[in-house]
């Protein structure tokens, strides 16, 4: 059994509308016109990630390709460019998901830094072909945040699923 | 190898399967998108959906503006209205000089036989943001399919060009930047009337392309577009040179330009109407010898032409 934060509480399932609020809410926080702040991570991949590591079930690469559409559409940026970025960060996370949540915290977030730096570096890679400039290494500094945000954002993105601590004695776990 | 796993351990297909599937999508949706503008339609049902989403996330920073324009002092207003006042009163008389001279200048080329000049329209609209996109150079001003936009519209502020509208959405349109990575607009230098395009650099200047080295430019001359593009209307202010480069190892020389216009400032803009395309003269075929010998190969010929564009 996996720890959870630090202890072994047993979770209780994940409610899907509770997948696709956070995944709602993620999409609304990366529409906020923050565009001058480049160090704003980027909140679907976080979200996307988590999920993916947590629920590799539910969540995969096909919300990954939709969110990814969404993301395109709204940013006025090539089709297709967040799909990808998204739909390998996914696989890798789901692939990893089982030996990821046997670390605690930290190093979890130590494990989703290269994958979040792997959704900018695919963006920049598929611009780059037509031929941009890459806007500064401030573009990496979404990912560094985002990798700091994993605890609370793990914290967070939990707290309906725990259960209340209750000692009884009878209970074989 | 007969071991299939019991049906209630299908998974759908296996996860490198999938990946390839939807990489395959999204490297065919990129390449589509790059080299052929089809994928319009699509970018426009998505954003019937992402469309809702981003202006609830809009409306809380817009709420906060209108709080402290509500609160900025009535001392401020009153100020800018008195130098808006003296500013209408300075322009007037330049105003109605103008009036007089464009009617002259109808007449005139009526007796000269030349195209009329077309009359410029256009309509205010706001920028609302800039896009998030951090490669490119984009705003997005909330004016769309609902009010006849269409791709391909140049727009301007009071100083000069600001850029063109790329993408129309059915509430808002997209306005690619002159500053934006390798836009191009055809230009002309005011001092010398030399004709050449200039290009986006991608970092908020601008550079005038293919003049040679020895080129009769220099810093401060001003840009306005050409009009020979068909697109923008010319006389329009678009940049000022402000650092030249003649290296003799190079054929051409760099030269760098700022842009006149608030480019990357937040306001209101003003979406002009497409040119109307001109039908092109009939006779394609090159007139008899014989007029042509009496154009006097002066450089000043050729400026009087482009005037008359």
């Amino acid at each position: 059994m996996p720890s959870t934060l630090s202890s072994s509480r047993i979770l209780q399932p994940v409610r899907p509308w509770f997948i696709l609020l956070s995944l709602s809410c993620a999409l609304l926080l990366n529409f906020l016109p923050t565009s001058s702040w480049p160090w704003m991570p980027d909140w679907v991949a976080l979200v996307l990630l988590f999920w993916s590591v947590r629920e590799p079930r539910s969540v995969g690469m096909g919300s990954g390709f939709l969110l990814g559409l969404a993301m395109d559409v709204a940013d006025g940026s090539l089709m297709g460019q967040h799909a990808l970025a998204y739909v390998l960060a996914t696989y890798i996370a789901s692939s990893l998901s089982r030996r990821i949540l046997w670390f605690p915290l930290g190093q979890q977030a130590l494990h989703i830094l290269p994958l979040l730096l792997l959704v900018q570096a695919v963006q920049y890679g598929v611009r780059a072909m037509p031929g941009v400039d890459l806007p500064g290494l401030s573009y990496f500094l979404g990912a560094l945040v985002g990798t700091l945000l994993w605890l609370p954002l793990t914290f967070v993105l939990l707290l309906p699923q725990y259960q209340p601590i209750e000692r009884d004695a009878n209970r074989p776990i | 190898m007969d071991h299939q796993p019991p049906p209630f351990f299908k998974r759908g297909p296996a996860p490198l399967a999938r990946l390839s599937f939807y990489a395959a999508l999204s490297l065919a949706l990129v390449f589509v998108d790059s080299r052929f503008q089809t994928l319009e339609m699509l970018r426009e049902g998505v954003s019937l959906f992402t469309h809702p989403i981003q202006q609830v996330a809009h409306s809380p920073v817009d709420f906060l503006e209108q709080a402290q324009d509500y609160f900025s002092s009535i001392t401020r207003f009153r100020e800018e209205n008195a130098s808006l006042k003296r500013r209408q009163l300075d322009d007037a008389l330049a105003l109605l000089r103008t009036r007089q001279l464009e009617v002259e200048n109808e007449r005139l080329r009526r007796l000269l036989e030349v195209k009329q000049r077309q009359p410029v329209n256009g309509r205010v609209s706001e920028i609302l943001y800039a896009a998030r996109d951090p490669f490119s150079h984009r705003v997005i001003v909330d004016k769309g399919q609902q009010d006849k936009i269409v791709a391909g519209q140049p727009v301007v502020d009071e100083t000069g060009i600001v850029g063109q509208i790329t993408r129309v959405f059915p509430f808002v349109s997209e306005v690619t930047l002159i500053t934006d990575k390798d836009q191009a607009v055809p230009v002309q230098i005011v001092r010398n009337g030399l004709r050449s395009v200039i290009f986006g650099l991608g970092n908020g200047q601008l550079e005038l392309r293919f003049m040679p080295a020895n080129a009769d430019v220099q810093n401060g001359d001003l840009l306005v577009t050409s009009g020979l593009d068909g697109i923008f209307l010319a006389g329009l202010p678009v940049a000022k040179v402000v650092h030249i480069e003649r290296d003799t190892s190079y054929s051409f020389a760099r030269i760098y330009c700022e842009p006149v216009a608030g480019v990357e400032s937040f306001g209101e803009v003003m979406v002009l109407d497409a040119r109307a395309t001109a039908p092109l003269p009939a006779p394609l075929v090159p007139e008899p010898t014989a007029r042509e010998a009496k154009v006097p190969a002066k450089p000043g010929a050729k400026k009087k032409l482009l005037k008359r564009e």
